[in-house]
């Protein structure tokens, strides 16, 4: 609540702490490309991305659209069958049993490697994208989920037993709920995963899309474009998390009460 | 007249296999009686609480409620453990209403009559001292205000069977005897047959009609004590000689199960 905690950082110095120290690392990135004499074929600084990205306004807010629809597209996805494929195994030993070392299994697989595949069966456009994003992102959501589950106490589900309530019941009533702080935490880390899933799938695959005027910049060795188009990627990636951090905060409040991070 | 619970020659391993939880249990509770099970920890006195609720089945014996032989979670039946286990996502009041989204006819009746319901709650708060609380998060509630939302949820539903399985073990010694008041006054104004699974003889004493001793596991059943002291009891009642002798035999009946083990 108050800033006269000994050794503890007050709320304005948090506040500003994450700009400053951005505003640091760039600082020190163009210096040191200064003091050095870098080449900007090899390191551009800061000032000449910055350029490169004003030059470029056009097509970089273009492309990052189209990423982005990508993204949210695959990642859409990823949440219905995340959190269905979540439920099945949360709630049955059988499926948990069955299927847990095949998605393991997929999961391990680089998703790059899957893109050709897609390819094929796709064309270049935006369904290697999609699915890309898709199917490097729905992991996290089902394990999580499937925690969320599997984690219930035995005494609230002896409780609802003893009134009679479904297996069905308990989940809706108890396990869904109860794993959504677990399935929203998944959400950011799925987000930025469908992000890297769309990215590489564009770069391999699309005439559209971040990815795709990465691929074509380091083509044409425009080595300040591809940062341009690495700082948009970053951004973009910020404003994702960020998105699903508020909608985290705003859906789970109950389960986030601890002052452990003070 | 027939017994309300009634477990006869009971035996019960969990998973079917391996050394028995309870064995040979016989027990017979009337309706309306408040019934207490003492024993030391270990002794599977929560096992006789499944099995009274139909959570399990036992391998051996027989357990019938209300007549009928139980092959089912038994529906009428509301429990409060020593762990309040409200869901935090709910405010009080919606923990409270719970039970009535899943038995019948509330289950159906729920949306449409929500008012009703909603009133019913707020009464049962009111009656154990949580008026105006239903608001809050359980998680806003001290310990001993939850378990008491706790036993409110337990009965919300007007169940016919109240299974209570130490739920003042974790609240400090006042908490715990204003507690007993709660649910002596709960018992008293509704017509509901309770079974108090504890290891502390005084509240056993304080509370119960009928008080089941239990060896250490498996469980046995080593006596069986009937408690006369009328009602409506006053804590004072606590330390009267005729109090304390009971708990001294009952504290006898166990200490001696626990050097035979």
């Amino acid at each position: 609540m108050t800033s006269a905690v000994p050794g503890q950082p007050s709320k304005a110095v948090l506040a500003a702490a994450p700009w400053v120290f951005t505003i640091g690392f760039f600082l020190v990135w163009e210096i040191a490309c200064r003091a050095l004499a870098v080449s900007t074929f090899v390191l551009p600084p800061p000032s000449a991305i910055a350029k490169a990205m004003w030059e470029y306004r056009g097509p970089l807010a273009f492309h990052s659209a189209h990423t982005l629809w990508m993204t949210l597209a695959g990642f859409a996805l990823a949440v219905v069958t995340g959190l269905l494929l979540g439920i099945a195994l949360g709630a049955s030993k059988l499926v948990h049993a069955g299927t847990y070392p095949l998605l393991v299994a997929f999961n391990a697989i680089p998703k790059v490697a899957v893109v050709p595949i897609l390819v094929i069966w796709f064309g270049v456009g935006w369904a290697p994208a999609v699915l890309t994003a898709f199917l490097i992102s729905f992991f996290p959501i089902v394990v999580n989920v499937a925690t969320g589950l599997a984690t219930i106490e035995p005494e609230v589900e002896d409780v609802m037993r003893a009134l009679g309530a479904s297996k069905m019941d308990i989940i809706a009533k108890v396990g869904v709920p109860r794993s959504l702080p677990y399935f929203f935490g998944s959400l950011k880390v799925a987000i930025t995963l469908a992000y890297v899933g769309s990215v590489i799938a564009e770069y391999n695959a699309s005439n559209y899309g971040i990815g795709n005027l990465m691929a074509r910049a380091s083509a044409d060795f425009n080595v300040p474009l591809l940062f341009a188009a690495l700082v948009a990627l970053g951004v973009l990636g910020v404003i994702i998390y960020a998105a699903m951090a508020i909608l985290e905060r705003r859906t789970t409040g109950w389960a986030q009460r601890s002052n452990f991070a003070t | 007249m027939s017994p309300f619970v009634a477990l006869a020659g009971v035996t019960h391993a969990y998973g079917g296999s391996g050394p028995p939880a309870v064995e040979g249990m016989t027990i017979s509770v009337n309706e309306g009686e408040f019934a207490a099970i003492v024993g030391p920890s270990g002794c599977g006195k929560s096992t006789v609480m499944k099995l009274a609720t139909g959570l399990q089945f036992p391998q051996a014996g027989k357990v019938v409620v209300a007549g009928k032989e139980v092959a089912a979670p038994v529906k009428i039946s509301g429990m409060a453990f020593q762990n309040p286990t409200l869901l935090p996502w709910r405010t009080t009041l919606d923990n409270l209403l719970l039970p009535l989204e899943i038995v019948q006819p509330h289950r159906s009746r729920l949306r449409r009559h929500r008012d009703e319901y909603v009133a019913r709650a707020q009464a049962l708060l009111e009656q154990v001292g949580l008026r105006g609380m239903g608001e809050k998060f359980p998680w806003q509630l001290s310990g001993g205000m939850q378990q008491r939302a706790s036993l409110c949820r337990a009965l919300i539903h007007e169940p016919q069977l109240l299974m209570l399985d130490e739920p003042f073990g974790a609240l400090d010694a006042f908490t715990r005897e204003e507690l007993w008041c709660v649910i002596r006054d709960l018992h008293a104004s509704r017509k509901v047959t309770v079974i108090l699974v504890t290891h502390d003889l005084r509240e056993a004493v304080f509370l119960a009609d009928r008080i089941f001793c239990m060896s250490a596991r498996p469980g046995r059943i080593i006596a069986e004590r009937e408690v006369h002291l009328p009602r409506p009891r006053d804590l004072e009642v606590t330390y009267t000689s005729q109090f304390i002798d009971i708990v001294h035999e009952l504290r006898a009946h166990i200490a001696h199960a626990r050097t035979t083990a």
